[in-house]
């Protein structure tokens, strides 16, 4: 196992883990905000323009939006036995575990391009080109505005979870963590959490309206 | 133990964190929060020399009537350049990544803040967003105000201000990252001993402000990041031409710029509780009531936003809850004030020039206060909106009190940051100039706008003029006023005398180690053991 820095200004390592951790919920917090901001938008919009957001969510690609629901919250599901793993200590396992949900973001995101390419060849990406067969056409292109931004902001954020993830695995493969120092895979995890959970109600926000009995 | 012991000095005049590395990667590549605060302070002078001189610019123009040497679309760049610079590359890092970043782990007895990576990505992240705002500014042609306002924003305006918004969205980043470095500091790093109720007053204020930039700042990237995207697109939820919202613009715009303006004071305010107290002797007066109204305010403020939208169309019934919210957030400020006015009760003060410059602040924001609850009256909001009153109003908070503060702050932790003494008779002078100096520019503001005349107006009506004059005149005192500490005390790094660790006799820890101090702060981690402003009693 090889050394740990011991920051200066901490008093010992549990200590420095702490901080961290209080670190990334602060983070988060500012994420929630952010992120606030844009749902807020969502919300007003749907409240100013309730049938047109219906009518353009209609179209939205429902079937990869739920399979890649599924790969999320399986690789969150992996994510959590890579902390369970790393409060024991098992190094090898936490590193594979931490890989196969990196792997499953990669898979979510190769699906949510595949879904975006689609989405492009059918006039959907907002501008001068935006075509869109429904009632207020005008309207539903607004839905579209916020649908690009949410998921891509969304994508955006998973990529960076995947490229963390990957480069704490590699260190856990190493042998760098043990169950009294693994912190780093705890702000991790915490952080992949945190992009799951904002895909739950990004799912249920651009692909359940309209889609009722 | 008394006030003035000073625990041991691990060096003279050696070794300190300004000589520990002379190279200037040693700077730019530092962890220290001390060296950090430096590249702050250097920083945001030059964007405080930038923001000034278009705000010289805007001031000579309105010597005349019909405006003296720039056309109205120069005017609009102008000042949307004085805003811009001064609120996201001046007031808002101001005190917090300069002093705070300085003092606060001084403050708290630790070695550092507790990320010193992120703090100096922080710094990294300001100043390429600085140069990014600064290109879009000089070099396209935005002239929306600071403010941004849809739809002139992403309808009329020019493209440059994508690239302007751009830069305000990394500079946000900075921001964020400070305050969450403040926040888990201030939690986690307290020396032994010191518990919340042993904080200096700096400290609370500093929590409380870097919240709101933990809390807003996330906002306001999100609105800006909106508009940029409306402008890309040509659509988005801003457009009434889609059926969108430009007063949804406004509510997610005040939603971080309210509480900014909060970042703008609060700090200021937690400077002044240093001061009161060093240079009148005594214990502050009502601790706990100070320290928890910067709690109060960083809350209440985040309720306060629709006061800036009582003529856009809100409805009756919110502008009447916001103008309720907003004469209760005056209550932890005036709070504020009468603790300073009793702390300085029986006091043996002393008038030293960061001691003029915290009365100048008390007097200033308590009339860019009042005048605030003038604002927050509905029926008197109605007549003035959009008017000089406003500007003048904004300009005592904001350059009367946190600018005051501000020098307070660089003229009392000087010794310390610098290991010299400044010239105390040339400081005072430029401490009473700049008093005076403010106020000649900004009171006859207030006289204009309850007159009627309008900001962001490259002209004026004629009757006007004389107002104007007295203004520009302030406005050229203000000038030479501000320039006069960048010359004493540039000299004074040079020349001055040595300062020893403790020259006002204060109580804070940061004057327990030598000056400057040392790259690990303390010899050996301080235990705390006593409430803050402990100074001895006055004899009776």
């Amino acid at each position: 196992m090889s050394e740990h820095v011991l920051e200066k200004q901490f008093a010992d390592l549990a200590h420095q883990s702490e901080t961290a951790e209080l670190g990334i919920w602060g983070f988060i917090a500012t994420e929630v905000l952010f992120l606030g901001g844009l749902f807020c938008a969502y919300t007003v919009y749907r409240y100013l323009q309730p049938a047109a957001v219906i009518e353009a969510a209609r179209h939205t690609k429902i079937v990869i939006g739920s399979v890649n629901t599924g790969v999320l919250l399986t690789s969150s599901f992996f994510m959590s036995w890579a902390s369970l793993a790393a409060r024991a200590g098992q190094s090898r396992l936490l590193g594979w575990l931490m890989l196969i949900a990196a792997a499953l973001g990669v898979v979510f995101v190769a699906l949510k391009g595949l879904e975006y390419a689609q989405e492009i060849t059918e006039h959907l990406w907002p501008g001068q080109h935006f075509s869109l067969d429904i009632a207020e056409p005008r309207e539903g292109e607004v839905f579209y505005f916020i649908y690009w931004l949410l998921t891509g902001i969304h994508a955006l954020h998973l990529i960076v979870g995947i490229c963390a993830v990957s480069v704490i695995a590699r260190r856990a493969m190493r042998g760098e963590f043990s169950a009294a120092y693994h912190s780093p895979v705890r702000v991790v995890s915490l952080y992949w959490h945190f992009v799951d959970i904002v895909w739950i109600f990004l799912f249920v926000l651009i692909y359940l309206p309209g889609r009722g009995a | 133990m008394t006030a003035t012991t000073v625990v041991e000095l691990p060096h003279p005049h050696g070794d300190s964190y300004l000589t520990d590395g002379t190279t200037i990667s040693s700077w730019l590549l530092t962890h220290d929060h001390k060296r950090i605060a430096i590249l702050y302070c250097l920083s945001i002078t030059a964007f405080f020399f930038i923001g000034g001189a278009a705000a010289a610019l805007i001031r000579l123009n309105l010597l005349t009537p019909r405006g003296l040497l720039l056309d109205a679309e120069t005017y609009n760049r102008t000042f949307t350049l004085h805003g811009v610079v001064m609120v996201w590359l001046f007031l808002v890092p101001s005190i917090p990544t300069t002093f705070g970043n300085f003092l606060l782990p001084l403050m708290l007895g630790a070695k550092d803040l507790a990320f010193p990576r992120i703090n100096l990505l922080s710094w990294y992240l300001f100043v390429l967003s600085g140069l990014i705002v600064l290109g879009g500014l000089i070099g396209g042609s935005v002239d929306t105000g600071w403010t941004f306002y849809e739809p002139l924003s992403s309808g009329y305006s020019s493209g440059a201000l994508v690239v302007v918004l751009f830069g305000i969205f990394v500079n946000g980043f900075s921001s964020i990252l400070t305050g969450l470095n403040f926040v888990v500091t201030i939690h986690r790093l307290r020396a032994p001993g010191l518990t919340w109720y042993r904080l200096p007053i700096f400290c609370w204020s500093t929590y409380a402000t870097s919240v709101i930039l933990m809390l807003a700042t996330p906002v306001l990237a999100v609105t800006l990041l909106l508009v940029a995207a409306e402008r890309l697109f040509g659509v988005g939820v801003f457009d009434p031409t889609h059926g969108g919202d430009p007063l949804l613009f406004q509510h997610m715009f005040w939603f971080y710029s309210h509480p900014a303006v909060y970042i703008m004071i609060l700090p200021g305010m937690g400077v002044i509780s240093e001061i009161i107290p060093c240079f009148a002797r005594k214990q502050i007066f009502g601790y706990h009531f100070i320290a928890w109204s910067s709690v109060a305010i960083a809350v209440v403020g985040f309720l306060v936003w629709g006061h800036h939208m009582f003529v856009s169309g809100e409805s009756i019934y919110a502008a009447l809850v916001f103008s309720f919210l907003s004469f209760i957030v005056a209550v932890p400020s005036a709070i504020k004030v009468f603790n300073w006015l009793a702390t300085l009760h029986k006091g043996s003060i002393t008038f030293e020039a960061p001691m003029l410059y915290a009365l100048g602040f008390i007097l200033l924001f308590t009339i860019g206060g009042l005048t605030g609850l003038f604002l927050a009256t509905l029926a008197f909001d109605e007549h003035v909106t959009a008017t000089y009153f406003v500007v003048a109003h904004f300009h005592y908070i904001m350059v009367g009190g946190m600018v005051s503060a501000y020098f307070a702050a660089l003229h009392y932790w000087w010794p310390k940051v610098t290991g010299r003494l400044y010239p105390e008779s040339w400081a005072r002078f430029a401490a009473i100039l700049i008093f005076f100096g403010f106020n000649l520019t900004f009171f006859p503001q207030f006289i204009l706008g309850y007159l009627g005349m309008p900001r962001r107006y490259a002209t004026y009506p004629p009757e006007f003029q004389v107002w104007n004059v007295f203004s520009s005149a302030g406005a050229s005192i203000l000038a030479i006023a501000y320039v006069l500490p960048l010359l004493y005390l540039g000299w004074s790094l040079f020349r001055g005398e040595r300062a020893p660790a403790n020259p006002w006799g204060a109580t804070g820890l940061e004057w327990q180690t030598a000056s400057p101090p040392p790259t690990d702060n303390f010899p050996r981690t301080p235990r705390v053991t006593r409430r803050p402003y402990d100074y001895p009693a006055p004899a009776a």
